[in-house]
């Protein structure tokens, strides 16, 4: 009782400050309520947030060009891309060392696939050239062995960089070895020291020797017989490799400036690349500029989905509507009857109602052999209803007809009859007493109903993927198949992202216009 | 008493398994008749001379290459053998998501002592790839609807005035891109050096596009087989082995049309990054199942030509009928006079580029 | 005010020989006949399920008579859609538009009724000031206490001007005080607009202040129709006795009947004196009905005639201004006295053995 009359801060019965007792009792209470969620928090976070998050980020994320061909991305930093003049020796000659490691690790395919979403052509280049890189290292090989044949032998190179000097006197091979090194290790079969070696140390070497003199001391310093084949080989007038003509030989498309401006645009480690692709752009060495129009195809689908998932969403409504009032204003035993029929779809697969709309609708399906049977359409000319956007609105307003009606139908169960017999009493026609009264009232139904109706559609692939042959598919499609097909997962994460955002956008407009308190799911 | 000797016999059982320590083993493959006619002629005659081998099959072959690179990613590789085709099997082999494989000594040799090599010959794509079947992408039709004169050349297809109607073409621009250039007057030798300049993968989307709107697109080898059955399309490709089941088995009327049947090959690849117990099972298993009699014994459970030369003439009857297999194989003569030769390599090379125009096209 | 029997050309509201059944069986409403003058206050009273809200349901136009005639101004309006009768109502739950402001509220009957912007502004504005809620114009009926709420839906149903306004347990959801103000409120805004007012209720309270004549519905039928004085005082039959006010019964026999007075022997021997209502003649058994007030505890102040009987205090309840007391009286524990706390009253301990006693004139004999 005493606190209340003290200066300071008040204090609780024990004696320490209230705010701080308080601030105690309720942690405890937090902590408590959040080991309740924990269970679905974590569950939440690795199946749900984690892989939006790496999609997010796999949508900007470049480090693959980086990471391959280290050297060159440095090199080429000299080089200037709006130049006419592809880049000279010394960018082949790191591209040379690069990519025989590349392609020893099997690394040299995957960078190509993925320069080829921004430019088509590379990849048959650098796959080409991953099959004839080693024979400039084989060269290479060739010549040191002449020289002394037990360059040949792997546990010589083992023993020569296992020095730490062998870092300052042949920098380049001791990075190719490097990389064998580790390549042998991780393979886990035989001993490093006796596996063969990579061409490309070879290569590496004979760069090491010729485009520089190597430090005499840290050659001295290398274990024996280091420096003595080292020296040995100097002695024997060694010529540089021409890096360049080789790959040009290799593979003519080297020659051409698009393939190293794309190298150079995507070497920084983050890119908007994926994002411009997905809105038919792309970034060439001149800026931001439009893909050519018929490589146009994502806004184009973006649009398409997002209209068909409008116009999905508006035949929902107006079928759903009366059903869903009728379902609030029977009695309870008849509308429970029909509130089973309304969630039988539920019940069988999706696969299986998709399906049966193929089966309904094709040419030679039911529905057509109906028409014909009844003479509304002749043989000749059936209606084709599958394998278009026709298709695709009916298969998919059929299966999200419930998520449309059980929100309307939760809703209206909470309009009393009594406004619209208010309605009327004040005078007005049945229409008026609806429209005036109870529609608007049925508002937060249609409002959740359509933003479960709409979410889900813009999302769906099966279905349209199914009955909407080219012209009903959606953007949906594409992220399947860059996932599954063309292995662009960039790409179709950055897809992704547009329509998550998309999605967010339209919540935030609904919210804005509507207000998301106005929106009713049970 | 009963009880006891249940319970009895079944901690017996446990035991057993335990001692045995079995091992399990996850196949992929593409499920349907294929995967059947592998269990029949591999799997089971393995597993009844192996009994603590037990093998699970995954019907992902179609999205095999991206599940490898994910499995890869997470550095958690769960298959153990994957049927893929062979352009599938490049990508893998390339990306180094495949092992390599001594064909001479880690595969059996014919019964004659032909090495594998030599006996697999041409089908041995690259290092990976265990060779299973060739089979063809080739056209069906629908007898009824073709009038009198049922089409001969592959070029039928595109003639829209003399046989209306839909046609069924595989959603990828393999083989498609291919007829299309032959059937604009492209020599069969010459495709890939046309298809290989942008001006002719113009060409050939251009002659596509003179059916375009008659084109029903499939994805999964059923499709065509059904749609054919429903008379919703007059022409249809799809492989060879699905158009056999509905023609000999559920006898629809359906023809084949074998002119420029596109070859290819499916067959084996083994993951990286096996351990080294369930490698050597695998490793055993492939060499048994790839085995002279083994693939001739597939040809009996579908009309998919054996990959080895030695296999052919051990090709007998379909199971448990008196239909001869050696006519409805595509490598028969009869139906191999005029082929179309598929460049796996070329695909290899150029498939990201291609893929990306055609999808474009598509879309448009 | 005019009589509760007046019928004929007078009716403004007639009910004639109608019946209402919802499932083709049972009669919800059986054979009303009711008629209501013009400016009358009239409200149906009876239990839930005695078909009151139906009756007023049926009026509104919202059910259809199964058969019968229901007249408003005399002409048969048995067919005529609800919008198009003219009658306003005033709901439960007030069913005010929650979309809409107060202001368009009342302004929607005469929007519908195709009146002019200003001419709309000014009938809002009266009726808004007749219920002292000009400031409320612009606030949603959600942003409103009950009993604004309460006002709102009343000047709605008044500010089209009908001539007959309906109103179901208007003020069922409204605190006791409130209720008691409201009930005043309608009764004055009713008399002073000459309206008539038919009132539904299951509280006899509300209906004993407020109209000038109740109906006692139960069982689908009209069992008492009479202003409230008359209903309390000389309740027709059982069910009126003891659904109006508090009331005691004693049940017993009809020994027989002398000009006003009936003896009825009770059911433990002792004869009584009573007034009789609806008992014919000796044999017939009958329940008798003396209200608490009537019952004189008080030796000293037992009227001459009066009536006297043993009784056994049971339970004494101390209720500020009055007192309760629970007695035994001829084999009857719940026999309830209610005697005013007066400086000569004596409170009563339980086990007490005291006599009591009442006019007969107090004493009803009615239907068993």
């Amino acid at each position: 009782m005493s606190d209340i009359t003290q200066d300071g801060p008040m204090l609780a019965a024990d004696g320490t400050p209230l705010k701080k007792s308080l601030a105690r009792a309720l942690r405890r209470q937090k902590i408590r309520a959040l080991m309740l969620i924990a269970p679905l928090l974590i569950f939440v976070l690795v199946t749900f947030i984690a892989p939006i998050a790496d999609m997010l980020f796999r949508s900007v994320e470049n480090q693959i060009v980086r990471d391959t061909l280290p050297r060159t991305v440095v090199a080429l930093k000299d080089w200037n891309p709006d130049g006419e003049e592809i880049p000279g020796e010394a960018v082949f000659q790191a591209l040379n060392l690069d990519f025989q490691i590349a392609a020893e690790e099997k690394n040299h395919t995957k960078l190509g696939s993925r320069l080829n979403y921004e430019s088509p052509g590379i990849s048959s280049v650098f796959r080409s050239t991953g099959r004839g890189a080693d024979k400039i290292g084989k060269d290479a090989e060739k010549t040191f062995t002449g020289i002394d044949p037990r360059w040949k032998d792997p546990a010589i190179w083992a023993g020569i960089f296992a020095s730490p000097e062998a870092e300052t006197a042949l920098p380049r091979s001791a990075r190719a070895y490097e990389a064998f090194a580790k390549s042998v290790r991780a393979e886990g079969k035989k001993e490093v020291a006796k596996a063969k070696l990579w061409p490309v140390v070879f290569s590496a070497l004979l760069d090491d020797l010729t485009l520089a003199q190597p430090d005499a001391a840290a050659v001295a310093a290398l274990p024996a017989p280091g420096p003595e084949l080292v020296n040995a080989a100097l002695a024997a007038g060694l010529q540089p490799i021409d890096a360049k003509q080789a790959f040009l030989e290799i593979n003519d498309g080297w020659s051409k400036l698009d393939l190293w401006q794309t190298i150079s645009a995507y070497s920084p480690p983050y890119t908007a690349g994926y994002f411009l692709n997905a809105a038919d752009f792309e970034q060439t060495s001149h800026g931001i500029e439009a893909r050519p129009p018929s490589e146009r195809i994502y806004l184009k689908l973006f649009w398409r989905t997002l209209w068909m998932s409008m116009t999905i969403t508006a035949c929902c409504i107006l079928l759903g509507y009366p059903v869903a009032w009728l379902l609030a204003n029977l009695r309870a035993s008849t509308a429970n009857v029909l509130m089973i029929l309304v969630l039988l779809p539920f019940w069988t697969s999706l696969l299986v109602r998709t399906s049966a709309w193929k089966v309904l609708l094709q040419q030679q399906g039911v529905i057509n052999d109906l028409l014909v049977w009844m003479g509304l359409v002749s043989d000749g000319n059936r209606l084709v209803m599958i394998n278009n956007q026709f298709g695709t609105i009916i298969a998919m307003t059929h299966i999200l007809l419930p998520f449309m009606i059980l929100p309307l139908y939760s809703v209206m169960k909470t309009v009393p009859p009594s406004y619209v017999r208010a309605a009327k009493s004040l005078g007005a026609t049945p229409w008026t007493a609806f429209w005036r009264v109870y529609f608007p009232q049925s508002i937060p139904g249609i409002g959740a109903g359509s933003i479960l109706c709409f979410i889900l559609a813009i999302g769906y692939y099966i279905t349209p993927e199914l009955v909407g042959g080219t012209e009903g598919v959606f953007i949906s499609r594409y992220i399947a198949y860059h996932i599954s097909t063309s292995l662009n997962w960039g790409l179709a994460a950055a897809l992704g992202t547009i329509l998550l955002a998309a999605v967010l956008l339209l919540y935030y407009v609904y919210d804005k216009i509507v207000g998301i308190d106005n929106v009713k799911l049970g | 008493m009963k009880l006891t000797s249940i319970l009895l016999a079944s901690s017996a059982l446990t035991l057993a398994a335990g001692a045995a320590s079995a091992i399990d083993l996850t196949f992929v493959s593409w499920g349907g008749a294929y995967q059947n006619s592998q269990l029949k002629a591999y799997a089971e005659p393995y597993m009844a001379e192996h009994p603590d081998v037990h093998i699970a099959w995954d019907e992902s072959s179609a999205e095999a290459v991206a599940k490898l690179r994910a499995m890869n990613e997470a550095g958690n590789v769960t298959w153990d053998l994957v049927d893929v085709t062979v352009s599938d099997s490049i990508r893998l082999c390339d990306e180094g998501l495949a092992r390599e494989i001594d064909f001479d000594t880690e595969l059996a040799a014919a019964p004659d002592g032909t090495s594998a090599t030599d006996d697999f010959g041409a089908t041995l794509i690259n290092d990976c790839f265990v060779p299973q079947i060739v089979y063809s992408t080739t056209f069906g039709y629908r007898t009824d609807l073709v009038g009198d004169t049922p089409p001969t050349s592959v070029c039928d297809i595109f003639d829209l005035q003399k046989y209306p109607g839909k046609r069924s073409l595989q959603k990828r621009p393999i083989d498609n891109m291919e007829w299309a250039l032959y059937c604009d007057g492209v020599a069969e030798e010459d495709i890939y050096n046309v298809l290989g300049t942008d001006e002719g993968v113009d060409r050939a989307l251009k002659k596509l596009d003179t059916i375009k709107d008659q084109v029903v697109w499939w994805t999964a080898g059923a499709e065509t087989p059904q749609l054919l059955a429903d008379g919703e399309v007059v022409f249809g490709s799809t492989f060879n082995g699905r158009l056999f089941s509905a023609i000999v088995e559920q006898n629809q009327p359906i023809a084949m049309l074998w002119d420029m049947q596109s070859y290819d090959i499916d067959g084996w690849i083994v993951p990286t990054g096996l351990d080294a117990e369930k490698e050597a099972v695998v490793m055993d298993f492939l060499k048994f199942a790839t085995d002279t009699q083994r693939l001739a014994d597939q040809a009996k459970y579908i009309s998919y030509g054996p990959a080895r030369a030695s296999s052919a003439p051990l090709v007998g009857k379909l199971d448990g009928t008196d239909i001869d297999m050696a006519p409805h194989m595509p490598t028969d003569p009869a139906n191999a006079t005029n082929v179309h030769r598929y460049d796996y390599t070329w695909w290899a090379d150029h498939r990201d580029d291609l893929d990306a125009k055609f999808q474009a096209w598509l879309a448009q | 005010m005019t009589d509760a029997t007046t019928g004929g050309d007078a009716a403004f509201v007639e009910f004639d020989h109608v019946q209402k059944s919802y499932d083709g069986e049972t009669l919800v409403v059986k054979d009303l006949n009711l008629s209501i003058a013009k400016g009358e206050f009239l409200t149906m009273l009876g239990p839930s399920g005695s078909g009151k809200t139906t009756c007023l349901m049926m009026l509104a136009g919202f059910e259809t008579a199964t058969h019968g005639e229901i007249r408003l101004a005399g002409r048969e309006i048995n067919n005529i859609p609800p919008h198009k009768r003219g009658i306003g109502m005033v709901f439960q739950n007030y069913a005010l538009f929650p979309h809409m402001t107060v202001a368009e509220n009342l302004a929607f009957p005469l929007e519908v009724r195709k009146l002019g912007k200003s001419e709309r502004e000014q009938k809002v504005k009266r009726a808004l000031d007749m219920v002292q809620m000009g400031a409320f114009g612009g606030r949603r009926p959600a942003q409103l206490s009950g009993g604004q709420q309460q006002r709102i839906a009343l000047a709605r149903a008044l500010v089209f001007e009908p001539e007959l306004v309906l109103m179901d347990e208007p003020l069922g959801a409204l605190d006791k005080q409130l209720r008691e103000h409201m009930q005043f409120e309608i009764t004055r805004l009713a008399h002073e607009l000459g309206i008539t007012t038919v009132y539904v209720t299951h509280d006899q309270t509300e209906a004993l202040t407020m109209s000038d004549n109740v109906a006692v519905f139960d069982d689908g039928r009209i069992q008492q129709l009479a202003p409230p004085a008359v209903l309390y005082e000389e309740p027709e039959n059982s069910f009126v006795a003891q659904f109006i006010g508090e009331n005691n019964t004693l049940e017993g026999v009809v020994q027989e009947i002398k000009g006003d007075i009936a003896v009825v022997k009770l059911d433990d021997g002792e004869l009584i004196d009573c007034k009789p209502v609806n008992v014919s003649k000796a044999g017939e058994r009958t329940r008798v009905s003396i209200r608490p007030e009537r019952v004189e505890t008080n030796k000293a102040r037992l009227q001459p005639g009066a009536h006297t009987l043993k009784a056994e205090v049971l339970e004494f309840i101390y209720m500020g201004d009055i007192y309760r007391t629970r007695l035994r009286v001829a084999g009857n524990d719940d026999f309830v006295v209610k005697t005013r706390n007066a400086p000569d009253q004596k409170r009563m301990q339980p086990g007490e053995q005291i006599e009591i006693g009442w006019l007969p004139s107090d004493c009803r004999a009615l239907d068993a």
